[in-house]
């Protein structure tokens, strides 16, 4: 099972004009990964992520397509993606924590979600609570309303309704944001626990926290200003990043056992572009320090080596030489 | 009813979506920033203000209800001018609607077309003053409440609870009784000081949400008086919230006007639309199937405050854009 | 004598006025903080210390307890001593968009104080005061003057908030996770702001759940847990050495780049899960197991 993702555009329809967060988007997960999609706010990976399985609102979808399994996902059709969502393609929200309906107790939520994709309850019931206990919950979370359990325990309960059916594509779209350090490590253990025991085939791992996809994805795909900028797998976008931004991302984290007056961490100067009426060309120029007239043309994003994709001129030529 | 009046478009920086503005160059260079960036905010900054008006003359609902309302109020205040005749000059009674009287005449011989027009007015007074009375009283009890909190809001609130389980007719019946005559004002009072209750709790809870918010504790940070954070802090974010009360405490101030009318303790000395119905009723104008005389009257006062009803909901979405449905 | 003094400060929250029960937020937390010193509180959700940081602000009372300001009980301060407390004791939160009101320029802020302790300050002589303390954040005023705040991004909107503190005469800064917020890229450079104006002199209570930012900034450490401090001393001998096992479990479980969970167990889960509603009033006591460092005992 693998989704592949084909030149998508996404965008907002907004008083001033098109903001465009998502601007043809390539790349592919395979079967049984745990993809980290990582970037700044307003790089446009949650809007990515959401794109997948249900565009809302103000969202058009521009082009591209999605694959799934090699079926397209008809992404842009809210009735035909129904009956896929939480079957094939499921979510688990950003504020997970507030995605409850605080006037319904577990169960009844439950039995809500199975109800529209037509599964009786009571043929999960025993899967359900299995799952509750994996997660380290007690059973009688089932009977309670969610305002009743702390932000992790909710946080584990959205990740269990979410992957009850067992989809093969789950976007988690920052998960572990909001908790405190030791759920945190849980709740990411958890992903990968789920991913082991094939309650979910691939996973897209939403996230600014680079720290976070270290410990629990396989490979990382870094976005900006509505861009892919890199990707390959964890030890390299950690150990060898190439594209510019990505190098300044990793050498801007402050890791226990840094201290100020042993190495001064430095940030990237600037701020990303706005995303309507962008200017041609590579999008991080304004900030890199590698930036030359050549990047007036936008770089593709392309296979440098072996799983490692770039879009900069400058380190793709390195990287080939 | 959201307070937040910051629209989609401008939704905050750490959010996915950024601010549309031009980035400046001056991180990199280290100077000052080219004039660019200038010219850019004005027209954003501008563009906040006249997002609601952009929306506002767009809102079907808004222009419906406003527009008969405007009607309703040139015809009161035109009522010199659209009316032929007064309303005590004295014709043959009983008459049904001719090109001389558009809605014939009453029993004692008045023009009823004068009479509506006129008593227009009075409803309007009436509605307008008791609005203000209750809307003054209310929102300075709910903001002390609100703001102080603790044992004067729990006071507070025993006075509130008093003044809602007052029967306000009887009240008025016991006031009405040692007084004279009543007029225009008396009724607009009354009525403004029994219907606060409402007013006060809707701000209070209103008061209580923004309290906690950050830019209170920084003005308070600030140095400023709980006066003044109240004033210019708390209040403004709550303004279209305020309007819609208004709006609403008008047309509620208008109906209760008219149903007092209609049981005889209106004003003694002006012709207002419910005492028109009243006498309509005493003088047996059904019965008499003078319909001119005591269907008008309703079907005005209905009209009126159905129309403010349906801009105030057109309203709500101009101010709340997460009820926009464009 | 220090900055300030933490005395024995314990809070308690009622839920209602007829309610028995009460949560007790902080339970008789004392540390010290000295001029020029950057002391970071961590603690997870829960843990008290955003609570403490209102309290030094003066936003909430200790239900016991003392707040020493130079010396000074900040307890007994009313109006006009309480104005003045604010020229040396400012604070920045967590949320930057929501320290500032919607519906006016970012830059009133700055008018709000001069309302207050600058009103024979104007014109030209403002300005130049906004200039200076914006060239202290490293902001440019084209950049922020004269602009609402959805138009400023996080990183300006937290730089403006500690120029507006730097307006003042402050010698203490609260700085309530004030990075959490922030994009990876400006978290680093408001974190060097914030060691540079240290530099100056003045002294930062740095809260943050973030053991990371934690370590990067700070001079001392106080690990709060439940409301109590449960180890305190220099950071390097804090992370160094961690005596107790919740400070040894937070820094298992801290995600870094380099190194995997796999190779960190989580220490002790069990012993960590003590449940909340088990805490008595009285916390257990500190005791010194290094030269300026302590550690309490286990609960």
């Amino acid at each position: 099972m693998s989704v592949t993702i084909d030149k998508l555009s996404v965008a907002y329809r907004t008083l001033a004009g098109d903001v465009c967060p998502v601007d043809e988007v390539s790349f592919t997960v395979r079967d049984s990964e745990i993809m980290g999609l990582a970037g700044e706010s307003g790089c446009g990976k949650s809007t990515l992520g959401n794109s997948l399985i249900l565009l809302e609102g103000r969202m058009r979808h521009l082009g591209g397509t999605v694959v799934l399994d090699g079926k397209e996902l008809p992404i842009a059709d809210n009735r035909a993606m129904r009956p896929l969502r939480m079957k094939e393609v499921s979510l688990v929200p950003q504020y997970a924590m507030s995605a409850l309906n605080p006037t319904r107790k577990i169960r009844r939520l439950a039995v809500d979600l199975l109800r529209c994709h037509g599964v009786k309850y009571a043929s999960v019931a025993e899967e359900l609570r299995r799952r509750i206990a994996l997660v380290g919950l007690d059973e009688d979370v089932l009977d309670r309303y969610p305002f009743e359990l702390s932000g992790g325990m909710r946080q584990r309960v959205t990740l269990v309704l979410s992957t009850l059916l067992n989809p093969s594509l789950l976007i988690a779209d920052e998960i572990t944001s909001a908790l405190d350090v030791s759920t945190q490590r849980a709740v990411g253990e958890l992903l990968m626990e789920f991913r082991e025991r094939g309650f979910v085939r691939s996973v897209i791992a939403i996230t600014h926290d680079l720290s976070i996809l270290a410990q629990i994805a396989d490979s990382i795909l870094v976005m900006y200003a509505g861009r892919l900028a890199e990707k390959a797998d964890t030890d390299t976008i950690v150990s060898y990043p190439l594209h510019p931004y990505t190098r300044a991302l990793i050498a801007s984290l402050p890791e226990v056992g840094v201290r100020h007056d042993e190495t001064t961490l430095k940030g990237i100067p600037g701020r990303p572009p706005a995303l309507m009426n962008c200017a041609p060309g590579c999008r991080f120029m304004d900030r890199c320090p590698l930036a030359s007239e050549r990047c007036g043309v936008q770089p593709p994003f392309t296979e440098v080596r072996p799983g490692h994709f770039v879009a900069c001129w400058k380190t793709a030529q390195e990287a080939a030489a | 009813m959201s307070e937040q009046l910051v629209s989609d478009a401008a939704a905050p920086a750490t959010e996915h979506l950024p601010a549309p503005s031009v980035p400046s160059q001056a991180h990199l260079a280290g100077v000052t920033a080219a004039p660019a960036g200038l010219l850019v905010t004005a027209p954003v900054a501008r563009r906040r203000r006249g997002e609601f008006l952009h929306y506002a003359l767009r809102n079907p609902k808004l222009i419906f209800g406003l527009s008969l309302e405007l009607v309703f109020v040139l015809a009161a205040i035109l009522a010199p001018v659209i009316s032929l005749h007064g309303t005590s000059t004295y014709f043959l009674a009983h008459q049904a609607p001719s090109s001389a009287h558009w809605l014939g005449t009453d029993n004692l011989g008045h023009d009823v077309f004068a009479q509506l027009v006129y008593g227009l007015r009075t409803s309007f007074l009436v509605g307008a003053l008791g609005a203000l009375c209750a809307s003054a009283v209310g929102m300075a009890l709910g903001f002390i409440a609100g703001y102080r909190g603790g044992l004067i809001d729990d006071a507070l609130q025993m006075v509130t609870n008093i003044i809602v389980m007052i029967p306000s007719l009887v009240l008025l019946i016991v006031i009405g009784a040692y007084l004279q005559t009543r007029g225009v004002l008396f009724e607009g009072v009354f009525i403004g000081l029994t219907t606060w209750p409402w007013v006060a709790r809707a701000v209070r809870a209103q008061t209580f949400t923004l309290r906690t918010r950050d830019f209170v504790d920084l003005a308070r940070l600030s140095g400023k008086r709980s006066v003044s954070i109240v004033m210019k802090d708390i209040a403004p974010n709550m303004a279209s919230y305020l309007f819609l009360v208004v709006i609403l405490l008008f047309g509620s101030s208008m109906l209760l006007a008219a149903s007092f009318d209609f049981l005889g303790l209106g004003p003694t000395n002006s012709v207002s639309l419910g005492t028109m119905m009243n006498q309509a009723n005493l003088w047996s104008a059904l019965q008499l199937r003078m319909w001119w005389w005591f269907i008008p009257p309703g079907l005005v006062l209905t009209g009126i405050v159905f129309a403010l009803l349906i801009a105030n909901v057109g309203l709500d979405e101009v101010f709340n854009p997460k009820l926009r449905t464009q | 004598m220090s900055t300030l003094q933490i005395d024995k400060v314990s809070k308690v929250f009622r839920a209602s006025g007829l309610d028995r029960a009460v949560t007790p937020a902080l339970r008789q937390v004392s540390f010290d903080i000295e001029h020029g010193e950057v002391v970071t509180l961590i603690g997870e959700s829960g843990s008290g210390k955003t609570t403490l940081g209102r309290i030094v602000l003066r936003l909430l009372s200790a239900t016991s307890g003392r707040v020493l300001f130079d010396g000074q009980d900040i307890a007994s301060l009313r109006r006009d001593g309480l104005h003045d407390y604010y020229r040396h004791v400012q604070g920045v939160f967590q949320d930057p968009f929501s320290s500032y009101n919607p519906i006016y320029k970012a830059d009133r802020v700055f008018d709000l104080i001069r309302e207050e302790y600058f009103t024979r300050v104007t014109g030209a002589a403002w300005d130049a005061k906004i200039d200076a303390a914006l060239e202290a954040v490293a902001l440019n005023p084209c950049d922020v003057l004269d602009k609402y705040p959805h138009q400023l991004s996080g990183g300006q909107q937290q730089r403006l908030l500690i120029a507006r503190a730097l307006l003042l005469d402050v010698k203490l800064l609260i700085a309530d996770e004030i990075i959490s917020m922030l994009d990876a890229s400006t978290r680093v450079d408001v974190l060097n702001l914030l060691v540079s104006l240290k530099r100056t002199g003045l002294a930062i209570l740095f809260i943050t759940h973030d053991l990371s930012l934690g370590n990067y900034i700070s001079d001392r450490t106080v690990i709060l847990r439940y409301g109590a401090v449960v180890e305190t001393g220099a950071t390097a001998k804090v992370f160094g050495n961690p005596q107790h096992p919740y400070t040894k479990g937070l820094l298992a479980a801290v995600p870094q780049l380099h190194k995997k969970w796999q190779d960190r167990p989580p220490e002790l889960a069990g012993e960590n899960h003590v449940r909340r509603s088990a805490m008595t009033f009285e916390p257990p006591p500190l005791r010194e197991c290094e030269q300026g460092h302590l550690v309490a005992n286990v609960e």
